[in-house]
């Protein structure tokens, strides 16, 4: 409760300040119902957690299998983390400004799922491992494999924080009239109050409240969408298509959206369907069931809720073209441009189905989300930098726990700030693209190595190594290099690398310098990093020896 | 784990059989799956006309939607299928192992 109230104050210090020194912060005139239904929200929200969190610890430990936690309940949280605001926010985005172009993304994302049951989730289960780091060193050098793990960590964080910062400073922008700005630095002063005084408050149960908060919202605006044209999707695309500057064009893929080339749709193919086995957050949640078979079905739940939330977030896209546009809805537009962009669709949209009140549900759960999932990478990039780099590396395992934490503490601030300032720089994203951007990443540094860990024998630490290194720095190069931040943020006149999914190129790129750097290690230790192989293989199909992660 | 466990595991007729089976089951998936999403990624990258062909002259729907909403669809019969095989006779394989070598667990 401390908490919220600190958190309270802030915002209303935050927003004070702003008033008082008579900035021009709003455009348009505060709306009270739905300030006052957002607080409500967003407190419940954290009451809740904060009462369910408690629970939990006294229950029993979390990590090691204490059935606290269902298969049912699991999936919940699995989807919680898919439906980050980037999902909700961007992809209806996305299809608002764009249309069909936002559902292959939706496709990408869910396709993930299967490929992962398939082909990792048992193995890195039977492991008993479940972070990235300490999977690639099961049987490979710690200090380098925690050194590549780190920095892979740090850029995928530093990505996908971008895109919730840029989607919870619009949402602050939208609903309080800050200036975006002022709204950014809000929600970056929050994250750090939320996470220093309560990050051990983001576990699964904020995923599955928020699952539920959410699909629940997103269902009730797709049936009054729907129910608008007699239940006919027939009837709600024509009208889109008749909206829509692009006509008939939203109803496929385009060559006037980000997907305009052959290489494009290729590489982001390849980022979406590999990234998901890339990102850390997701791979932990196979661990947080206690038995193999309840891990296997929470991924059946999980795909199902994840593809229906899609689904209807193809409804609402389209809902937004019909709804959101200067003629109908002249509230919502500022110099005929969208108030907060093409992400705040959704937000808008909730205020035409449902009103005030609805507005300021869907507000508060899009903004706890975000506080949840962007605690949670501050909290992985902190213990990336903490644990992994100073602790492991620099202090070669000898650090003393109060530094390690204080290393911790300041590594959270520096996170924040440096979100908070690429947050300003990318204002202008879409953020369903900037988390495509993220996945390619996961997917050119990490996603390589934990694939050829388990099912190449000759992988080597030297070849993981440097061959990780040159897939995260290839993948990193190439975004900055690309148009989203060399034109879009730096504002350079052209790209130097032309495409703006650079995928297909560091994830080769990744493949290549890892097995050429491992076939000519000749070195004994790559020897005997070959000869674990075995032990690790019988390990990975059975799971004996792994530690509570068998499950009988 | 030691060689001579890592060995007896490896040569346990059960063991084999798991892990042929789950293999060969889990790629086929997969492969499933990966074409699947991959020839519609294709079709974006050379052919964007195909999916723009509407459903009916007289209507805006295309085929892209129904295709979109397969593929989702198919994702989760597939992760079903493997749900379905891998808690019943992968558990069981994997639990006849478990029962072979239990004494030098």
């Amino acid at each position: 409760m401390r908490l919220l109230a600190l958190l309270g104050l802030t915002a209303v210090a935050v927003f004070a300040a702003g008033e008082s020194l008579g900035l021009e912060a709003s455009r348009k005139e505060l709306n009270i119902p739905a300030i006052v239904m957002f607080f409500i929200f967003v407190g419940a929200t954290l009451g809740i957690t904060y009462w369910a969190a408690q629970k939990t610890k006294t229950a029993s430990d979390f990590y090691t299998a204490g059935g606290g936690i269902t298969g049912f309940q699991n999936g919940m949280a699995i989807a919680g983390d898919y439906m980050s605001a980037a999902s909700f926010l961007g992809l209806s985005g996305l299809v608002y400004l764009q249309g069909y172009d936002g559902l292959v993304y939706a496709v990408g994302f869910l396709v993930g799922w299967p490929v992962i049951l398939f082909l990792m989730a048992e193995k890195l289960r039977n492991l008993g491992k479940f972070t990235f780091a300490d999977i690639a060193a099961y049987r490979l050098g710690q200090k380098e494999i925690r050194t590549l793990a780190a920095f892979g960590s740090i850029s995928v964080v530093t990505l996908y924080l971008i895109a919730q910062m840029v989607g919870s400073g619009k949402l602050i922008q939208v609903l309080f009239g800050l200036p975006y700005e002022y709204a950014v630095i809000l929600v970056g002063i929050m994250m750090i109050i939320y996470v220093t005084f309560g990050g051990m408050l983001a576990t699964t149960w904020v995923q599955i409240i928020k699952a539920v908060l959410l699909l629940s919202g997103v269902t009730f605006m797709g049936f009054m969408i729907l129910s608008n044209f007699g239940f006919s999707f027939e009837a709600l695309a024509q009208k889109a298509v008749d909206t829509h500057a692009w006509g008939q064009d939203i109803m496929a893929p385009s060559d006037k959206g980000k997907i305009k080339d052959p290489i494009s749709a290729i590489s982001l193919g390849l980022a979406l369907m590999l990234g998901t086995a890339g990102l850390p957050h997701v791979l932990m949640r196979f661990f947080t069931v206690g038995n193999a078979k309840e891990a296997r079905k929470s991924v059946v739940y999980a795909t199902a809720f994840i593809g229906y939330f899609y689904l209807v977030i193809a409804v609402v896209g389209l809902g937004a073209i019909v709804y959101l546009t200067p003629e109908v809805s002249p509230e919502f537009f500022v110099d005929g441009k969208l108030f907060g962009g093409g992400n705040m669709a959704a937000i808008h949209l909730s205020k035409v189905v449902g009103g005030d009140i609805f507005l300021g549900f869907i507000s508060a759960v899009a903004f706890a989300t975000i506080l949840a999932v962007v605690s949670g990478l501050t909290l992985a990039g902190a213990s990336a930098i903490s644990h992994d780099i100073y602790s492991n590396v620099i202090c070669k395992g000898n650090a003393d726990s109060e530094k390690e934490m204080r290393v911790s503490k300041i590594s959270v601030i520096v996170i924040g700030v440096v979100g908070v300032i690429l947050g300003i720089a990318f204002e202008k994203q879409n953020i369903a693209f900037m988390v495509g951007l993220a996945f390619a990443i996961a997917a050119s540094a990490n996603f390589p190595i934990l694939f050829l860990s388990i099912y190449w024998s000759k992988l080597t630490t030297r070849g993981a190594f440097i061959g990780g290194f040159i897939g995260l720095i290839t993948a990193v190069l190439l975004v900055i290099l690309g148009p989203v931040v060399w034109v879009g943020v730096l504002h350079n006149a052209e790209p130097i690398f032309p495409y703006a999914y650079p995928a297909l190129f560091s994830v080769t790129t990744a493949f290549v310098s890892i097995w050429f750097f491992s076939i000519t290690d000749n070195s004994q230790r790559a020897k005997d990093e070959i000869e674990a192989y075995e032990a690790q293989s019988v390990r990975s199909e059975t799971g004996f020896g792994a530690d509570g992660a068998s499950g009988h | 784990m030691d060689k001579t466990l890592v060995k007896k595991i490896q040569s346990n007729p059960n063991y084999i059989e798991l892990v042929s089976k789950r293999t060969s089951f889990a790629i086929k998936l997969g492969v499933f799956v990966l074409a699947m999403f991959y020839s519609f990624i294709l079709v974006i990258a050379f052919n964007k006309e195909l999916l723009g062909t509407k459903l009916s002259e007289a209507g805006v729907m295309t085929w892209a939607f129904p295709v979109a909403a397969g593929i989702i669809v198919i994702s989760f019969i597939t992760t079903l299928i493997y749900v379905n095989r891998a808690n019943g006779e992968f558990e069981d394989l994997t639990d006849a192992v478990r029962e072979d070598v239990k004494d030098d667990l």
